[in-house]
């Protein structure tokens, strides 16, 4: 257990001033920077709607992007650069050739890209509320203080987080893999762009392609919303693609094991 | 297991696929000994290593380190090791200092003994410079550096002197002789260099084609070096011929003739030969073939 912890910590530090961990913050960051922006020259827009509405306008402009396109990518960049950077200097016959058991650097690695994305998106739900009060403090007509949409927020990123552990799964192993960018990035690219396609086409089996589970995620949950009786902003956090996308990232993380495990470094 | 030995091998064989790039190599490599592992490229030095290091799973074969078996006690033995394979492993967007921090930190090496090791492989000095900026030669003292810090008893080092400027290479063979002398550890270096290893080493094993051709001490190795006559005369093309025409192995090279060495008796009877048939001879001395041709003829069997 200590072997695994000293590996966290080492990735940590390994990788704290590289883009690896810094797109976790920045690209929050900027995208809440860039919106923000946009609402507050454009303020005249959302002012006549009701205080849940502008949380939802508000929102939906990082969600709509976040869950079909820039999540996916953001994760297949993160799995590349934090792998990459081992098989840049040559790292894996020296990291499997110290006093460590494979399992804790394999797992270490795995579970500090897991954290990476999960702050990533608390980052982007804290943003949200924090532009969102931001922009009223700057426009008092706004209605953002006269509605707390948080424990919705934070819930919604949670749920696009499990969504897309399966994702992160499988390029985590296509990067611990293959050392060069082109191959993850290209599958995972052409997978995103094949989600987003069957997502959209409504493909009864599109829930079986983790590419798809932010998506779906994002959709089911509108689909729940907007069908509430009570206008009350519940969802469920567990349906059908979240379970797939846990599924299958058990199932990657322990094939990843397996070929860390038994794997010969020939070069 | 023999007493005193830190690596034993025994028949140890590796396959890649249907190649075979290990063929039943036993080492013996003595506590506090430079054993030099000499070979061509493509002789099987990195992958003997990398069998060392548990980085190839064999199958045929004992592998023995400090007397235990590797595939049983992994993480027990390889805390006794400190490697540099080829090129040195170096994260090159941190600096020296926090490629060492980061190892410690692993390996749970007190923070003091970084700058200890800075000074020892002559880096402090350029300590919090990026690894992307160091020399060829500064980047293998930092691998030198990653290997020992946890204070290893054994040194596995891959030719660590590839590339090396003649002064980045008298730098690390001190280095490594230092590192036996004063701390009494033993060091595996592979090379495909004799006059490389041979002004440090106490052992060596040359290995070819992945056969262990020879394994023992420097003078073991002199020993082996068939023994020769040297002659000079005034006409050497005339002298072989008339050498040769009279049974001898007589054979023509830098500017001398060569025969091999039988007895005393043998070396009047060619003086004599050469001097009935007036030839003037102006040398005839007995030699070793030197170590680096030994080693060439060792691996071109």
């Amino acid at each position: 257990m200590s072997g695994f912890l000293l590996s966290i910590q080492s990735e940590f530090y390994k990788t704290r001033k590289t883009l690896a961990f810094l797109s976790a913050i920045l690209l929050p960051l900027i995208l809440c920077i860039l919106i923000t922006v946009g609402f507050y020259t454009h303020a005249d827009k959302i002012m006549f709607y009701p205080a849940r509405m502008q949380w939802f306008k508000f929102s939906g402009a990082f969600l709509g992007v976040m869950g079909s396109l820039i999540l996916p990518i953001l994760i297949i960049f993160q799995t590349f650069s934090i792998n990459n950077i081992e098989h840049r200097a040559e790292m894996w016959k020296s990291l499997f050739s110290l006093p460590i058991p494979k399992w804790s650097i394999y797992s270490a690695k795995y579970v500090y890209t897991v954290f990476l994305n999960a702050l990533c998106l608390t980052l982007f739900a804290g943003l949200i509320i924090a532009s969102g009060h931001f922009l009223n403090v700057l426009n008092p007509e706004l209605k953002f203080n006269q509605f707390d949409i948080s424990a919705i927020l934070f819930k919604l990123h949670l749920k696009l987080f499990l969504a897309s552990m399966g994702i992160l799964s499988i390029q985590f192993l296509l990067s611990l893999l293959w050392a060069d960018f082109l191959k993850p990035m290209g599958i995972g690219f052409v997978l995103t762009v094949f989600g987003i396609i069957t997502a959209n086409l409504g493909w009864k089996y599109a829930f079986t392609i983790p590419y798809t589970h932010p998506m779906l995620a994002l959709s089911s949950m509108m689909k729940q919303v907007l069908n509430n009786k009570n206008e009350q902003m519940e969802f469920d956090l567990l349906s059908r693609e979240i379970y797939v996308s846990l599924a299958v990232a058990v199932i990657t993380f322990l094939i990843g094991y397996f070929v860390v495990n038994n794997r010969s470094i020939k070069n | 297991m023999e007493p005193g030995l830190i690596i034993e091998t025994r028949e140890l064989s590796y396959r890649f696929g249907n190649h075979l790039v290990l063929d039943q190599v036993s080492l013996k490599v003595g506590e506090g000994s430079i054993y030099g592992f000499l070979g061509p490229n493509g002789a099987g030095k990195t992958t003997t290593i990398k069998v060392l290091l548990n980085l190839l799973q064999t199958v045929e074969g004992k592998v023995l380190l400090f007397g235990k078996d590797l595939q049983k006690n992994r993480i027990e033995i390889l805390s006794e090791i400190g490697s540099l394979i080829e090129q040195p492993a170096i994260y090159s967007h941190l600096s020296g200092k926090e490629n060492l921090l980061n190892r410690a930190l692993l390996l749970r090496v007190n923070v003091a003994r970084v700058y200890e090791i800075l000074d020892l492989v002559n880096l402090t000095e350029h300590a919090d410079k990026k690894a992307a900026k160091y020399s060829l030669g500064m980047k293998q003292r930092l691998g030198i550096a990653l290997s020992l810090l946890h204070d290893p008893k054994l040194l596995i080092l891959d030719e660590p002197t590839n590339g090396l400027d003649p002064n980045g290479i008298i730098e690390i063979r001190q280095l490594i002789r230092q590192l036996v002398e004063k701390q009494g550890k033993t060091v595996f270096i592979s090379s495909h260099l004799l006059s490389e290893v041979e002004k440090m080493a106490t052992h060596i094993g040359i290995i070819n084609r992945g056969k262990l051709l020879f394994q023992g001490t420097i003078e073991e190795l002199h020993n082996v070096s068939k023994k020769q006559l040297e002659i000079l005369t005034d006409n050497l093309i005339r002298s072989k011929e008339l050498l040769c025409n009279n049974g001898y192995q007589a054979e023509i090279s830098s500017d001398m003739i060569f025969v091999p060495y039988f007895s005393e008796n043998q070396c009047a009877e060619i003086n004599s030969l050469l001097v009935r048939h007036d030839h003037k001879v102006y040398n005839l001395s007995m030699s070793k073939q030197n170590l680096e041709n030994l080693f060439l003829s060792i691996t071109q069997l």
